[in-house]
């Protein structure tokens, strides 16, 4: 078995251009379920409006990148307030049906037949990242460090997302240490209670949903600069799924949990991926893949339910 | 005089002292308390001075009342819980708000407080129509109520807690809550109020700690405490003293007195008669969701409908034993 291979792809996947993507996507839910209690279940609608954003506005549309990331950044929060209106007002348990169809609905529909004009529907939208590959600084070429290997082209998606990431969480650190962040914590722990001392929860709420889908737009944007031709079904429900299992894996609640989350993910997910295929050559083995990552996250809630970040004595003070 | 004045000492890191100093403790309880009533017989005279000519009769008017409800009823299917033709609540005073269990006296507060949407009826508070308006909406307005069964923020510091409480916090608006100078200087005044207010409830030793890991007393007093952050015209405690001990109670009483000196109206909603006899201005007797009795205690003591309603059944009870 090549183990070289396999650890080299797991290492360079590991901080590679997905695991830049999805922690930027999964510091938008952590603002959402770690810090505000909401239970987004459709994350990827806001990364899927966000490719379609930008890729519609650039490839339909001719317009340019700039242009094309407003257009994203507006779907977003477009998403968030269709979202947030009707359901923050109820309890928590109909955003997350609402956020579960959305993301469902948005795929379907960008897929169908009546929106392939402006979409390109199933045969998928592109090149999206033409611009974007302009602006690149570093030279055409392979680069390698040790076991960690990346296109030029690689290397320059993950320079722009983990910038954004980082910008993110200094983002969400400035809002949670202020009495802004303050609100937030205290809906999440009790709305009736933040209600009773006169704290608009609604409002911080719709809030809360615009600034996390925003950046799983980003997110999303990102992700078609990376892979250039997306396709609708690229934003399956799997992939607030692995959002989920990025942010619980971190610790909910923690500014760096998520990137701590997609780390760890990313080089368990690339690993798996590897060392089963060559265990089983030739094999279909992306089921068996996501089946382990779902047994890691049932051991990790047994035995670490907080997170590699998160303070289980913290954690335990929820269960009354 | 607010009894901050008398507090004793700071009470930070009591608990290595407080077992030592759990009889001296009590002492100095005792005589501020003594020392305190002395002084409410002043203030408690302004107070029912003011309810000196209103007559004791359910639904009587009030010189200048804070709240004003009417016909204001909430329906559980088929249960009328609360039923409430007129009540008015003197500004100033510390009306208590009794009756027997499943009385409507909750009910009543989550509808006057806007956490439950009223049947039928308005209520004016401060002279302004509140029906329909939301419970954050109200509470911004100064109407702050406690719950009956505590809501404590648990992952969340009892500071945390307490600083949640103020109002217009500059640093609770998006943009400017990322510009720590403009709203460090309001935080620090908060952060003292709080501190004070968290020594006067004997819960400086938990400052720092998870409100869920405090003890159900405790959380009853940290709320108490919160909802004093927001300095409210209008304070409704619903059952504040339950699970609290005896000693802490009677200072407990001193505080909610002293707030009603300062010129906050209190609610407050209570089991023990004792308490209730000796600290109300004014009491309203409830009973299947109506108001059977109003008057000050005296009245309340002599009144017969409240004692067939409050104590009836648990006279009753003797009585089937001995067929
Ligand atoms: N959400 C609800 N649904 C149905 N019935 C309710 C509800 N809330 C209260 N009730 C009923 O309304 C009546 C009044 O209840 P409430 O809680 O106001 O009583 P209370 O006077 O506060 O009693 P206690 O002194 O025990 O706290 C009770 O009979 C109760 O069963
Ligand atoms: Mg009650």
């Amino acid at each position: 078995m090549d183990w070289v291979g396999i650890f080299s792809s797991a290492l360079s996947d590991m901080i590679g251009p997905f695991a830049a993507i999805y922690a930027l996507a999964a510091v938008g839910l952590n603002l959402h379920f770690g810090y505000t209690g909401l239970l987004n279940f459709g994350q990827v609608a806001f990364m899927l409006v966000g490719a379609y954003g930008v890729g519609v506005a650039v490839v339909t549309f001719s317009l340019s990148l700039w242009w094309g990331i407003l257009v994203a950044i507006l779907a977003s929060v477009v998403v968030a307030l269709i979202l947030g209106i009707p359901t923050l007002r109820l309890r928590g348990d109909y955003l997350a049906i609402a956020t579960i169809a959305a993301g469902e609905v948005l795929r379907l529909f960008f897929n169908s037949t009546y929106t392939e004009p402006v979409t390109n529907g199933a045969f998928g939208l592109g090149p999206t990242n033409n611009e974007f590959n302009a602006l690149n600084p570093i030279p055409n070429g392979t680069y390698q460090l040790g076991p960690f290997q990346y296109t030029s082209s690689a290397l320059w998606v993950m320079l722009v997302t983990w910038s954004l990431v980082a910008l993110a969480c200094v983002l969400v650190f400035l809002l949670m240490r202020s009495p802004w962040g303050r609100v937030l914590r205290s809906v999440r722990e009790d709305e009736l209670a933040a209600r009773s001392l006169g704290k608009s929860v609604y409002g911080y709420k719709l809030q809360s949903l615009v600034l996390g889908g925003v950046l799983g737009g980003l997110a999303g944007v990102m992700y078609t600069m990376d892979i250039s031709t997306q396709f609708p079904n690229n934003f399956d429900p799997k992939v607030t799924f692995y959002l989920w299992v990025i942010m619980t894996l971190g610790g909910a609640g923690r500014i760096i949990g998520p990137v701590v989350g997609a780390v760890i993910f990313w080089f368990l997910f690339s690993f798996l991926g590897a060392f089963l295929g060559e265990l089983f050559p030739g094999a279909n083995t992306g089921a068996a893949r996501i089946a382990i990552v779902g047994l890691i996250l049932m051991l990790l809630m047994v035995f670490r339910p907080a997170g590699i970040l998160g303070d289980p004595e913290e954690m335990r003070l929820e269960v009354r | 005089m607010r009894s901050a004045d008398r507090n004793p000492g700071p009470r930070a890191g009591a608990t290595a002292a407080q077992s030592e100093s759990v009889d001296e403790s009590i002492a100095q309880e005792r005589e501020r308390v003594l020392h305190h009533e002395q002084e409410q017989d002043l203030a408690a005279s302004a107070a029912a001075q003011a309810l000196a000519s209103v007559a004791a009769e359910p639904g009587s008017s009030k010189p200048d009342p804070i709240l004003v409800a009417k016909k204001v009823s909430r329906r559980f299917g088929g249960l009328l819980a609360v039923d409430v033709e007129h009540l008015e609540v003197q500004r100033g005073t510390l009306t208590a708000l009794i009756g027997p269990n499943g009385a409507g006296k909750s009910t009543f507060f989550n509808v006057v407080s806007g956490f439950d949407k009223p049947t039928s009826g308005t209520w004016r508070f401060n002279g302004r129509e509140m029906a329909g308006l939301s419970a954050n909406r109200i509470a911004r307005l100064g109407m702050v109520r406690t719950f009956q069964l505590t809501k404590a923020l648990t992952r969340m510091t009892a500071l945390e807690n307490m600083m949640l409480g103020a109002t217009d916090q500059l640093g609770e608006h998006f943009l400017p809550s990322l510009i720590r100078p403009l709203w460090r200087a309001q935080d620090k005044q908060i952060e003292v109020r709080a501190d004070n207010l968290l020594e006067h409830f004997n819960l400086a030793h938990m400052r720092d700690q998870f409100a869920g890991t405090m003890s159900g007393g405790q959380r009853k007093l940290l709320e108490m405490a919160r909802a004093m952050m927001v300095q409210p015209d209008l304070l409704m405690l619903d059952e504040p003293m339950a699970g609290v001990n005896p000693a802490l109670t009677q200072s407990l009483l001193g505080h909610i007195q002293a707030l009603r000196d300062g010129g906050t109206t209190v609610i407050l909603v209570e089991h023990d008669m004792d308490v209730i006899m000796s600290i109300s201005d004014w009491i309203v007797c409830f009973a299947e969701g109506r108001v059977i009795a109003e008057g000050r205690p005296d009245d309340i003591r002599s009144n017969q409908a409240v004692v067939d309603a409050y104590l009836g059944s648990q006279r009753a009870l003797p009585r089937k034993q001995e067929e």
